[in-house]
């Protein structure tokens, strides 16, 4: 498939995600219980992304040892939970990353 | 002032504040687009036809790692199977609109118009409040394309060696922020990201992001059902 082929078929099922429950639903055919297990989706997605991007190399293999992005990502998640704030985790994770592979 | 004016206005006003966290997003992905290959066209149509920043993400993420197109289609599916919820939740006040109003709101509804407009319409009841969500919609809009647009340039100057691709799990830890401090909600996190670093070789057609969300989005029904029982 092309890379425009692919962009346009992403852009339209991100589009119809949005557009499918404003035109054909109403709110009661969501009961509460539906809604709680959907307000679940960004903890249950996101770690997909995060967890091999951070404990596997690109090859797909285990990188446990002298790997700063374990503890880049552990001070980045500490500094996270403790500012509730966007961007002082990005940027505390990557400074960590920046001083343990150029200061260290 | 024209009343849709004034709503307009409210809209881009309080979804303003939300816009921060927005521009480094928005930065990253344009200089690992690039990085990744895609050409600045390709990149800048990304954000103009998709409008969605998770769902870039992952698509760039799946696409380096050679997964297929139809695994890359459905993992954004999923990523944004939580649009599923806002479209649900603003429905109910959208209900009157002509189509091609619902179709230009829907493009529009990206998470932080949807906090904003969600707020409001709940405390506002005049036929013009869709304008708000329109706002909000477009400021968004703005600032994604313009950061866009500055990735692409900058991210010909940035070197290959400060890794800037670990900024990926680190903005999608960021969101998570809100997260980590419930107990259901880490245990969720920790079984989607074993079940995707395990299944990473085995998953086949490198679907194991769809494996690991669909587990532990199960696992999150399970244990908030549990969860009432105690109560």
């Amino acid at each position: 498939m092309s890379n425009w082929l692919l962009i346009i078929y992403c852009g339209l099922i991100t589009f119809l995600t949005r557009f499918s429950m404003i035109a054909l639903l109403k709110k009661e055919m969501f009961n509460d219980r539906i809604r709680e297990i959907l307000s679940f989706v960004p903890s249950a997605i996101f770690p997909a992304i995060i967890f091999p991007a951070i404990f596997l190399d690109n090859s797909g293999d285990f990188q446990l040892e002298n790997n700063p992005k374990i503890m880049a990502a552990i001070i980045a998640m500490l500094i996270g939970i403790i500012s509730q704030n966007i961007i002082a985790t990005i940027i505390s994770g990557l400074a960590s990353y920046w001083f343990l592979i150029f200061v260290i | 002032m024209n009343n849709k004016f004034r709503v307009f206005l409210k809209g881009i006003f309080d979804v303003s504040p939300l816009m921060i966290p927005v521009v480094p997003f928005g930065l990253i992905f344009g200089v690992l687009s690039i990085d990744i290959g895609f050409s600045p066209i390709e990149t800048m149509g990304m954000s103009l036809i998709v409008f969605g920043g998770a769902s870039q993400i992952v698509l760039l993420q799946l696409f380096s790692g050679g997964a297929s197109s139809l695994v890359i289609i459905s993992s954004v599916g999923a990523v944004n199977s939580r649009h599923l919820l806002y479209g649900a939740v603003v429905s109910e006040h959208l209900s009157d609109l002509k189509l091609v109003w619902k179709i230009v709101i829907s493009y529009f509804l990206v998470d932080q118009a949807f906090a904003r407009s969600n707020e409001y319409f709940k405390k506002n009841k005049d036929k013009d409040k869709y304008f708000h969500l329109f706002g909000g919609g477009i400021t968004c809009w703005v600032i994604w394309q313009t950061t866009t647009f500055l990735g692409i340039v900058l991210g010909a100057f940035i070197p290959e060696k400060l890794g800037l691709s670990f900024a990926v799990p680190l903005t999608f830890l960021a969101l998570l922020v809100n997260d980590f401090r419930k107990l259901i909600n880490v245990i969720v996190i920790i079984i989607s990201g074993l079940v995707a670093t395990f299944g990473f070789n085995y998953v086949p057609y490198k679907a194991y992001v769809i494996v690991a969300g669909v587990t532990a989005l199960l696992t999150a029904a399970i244990l908030t059902k549990l969860n009432k029982k105690n109560e």
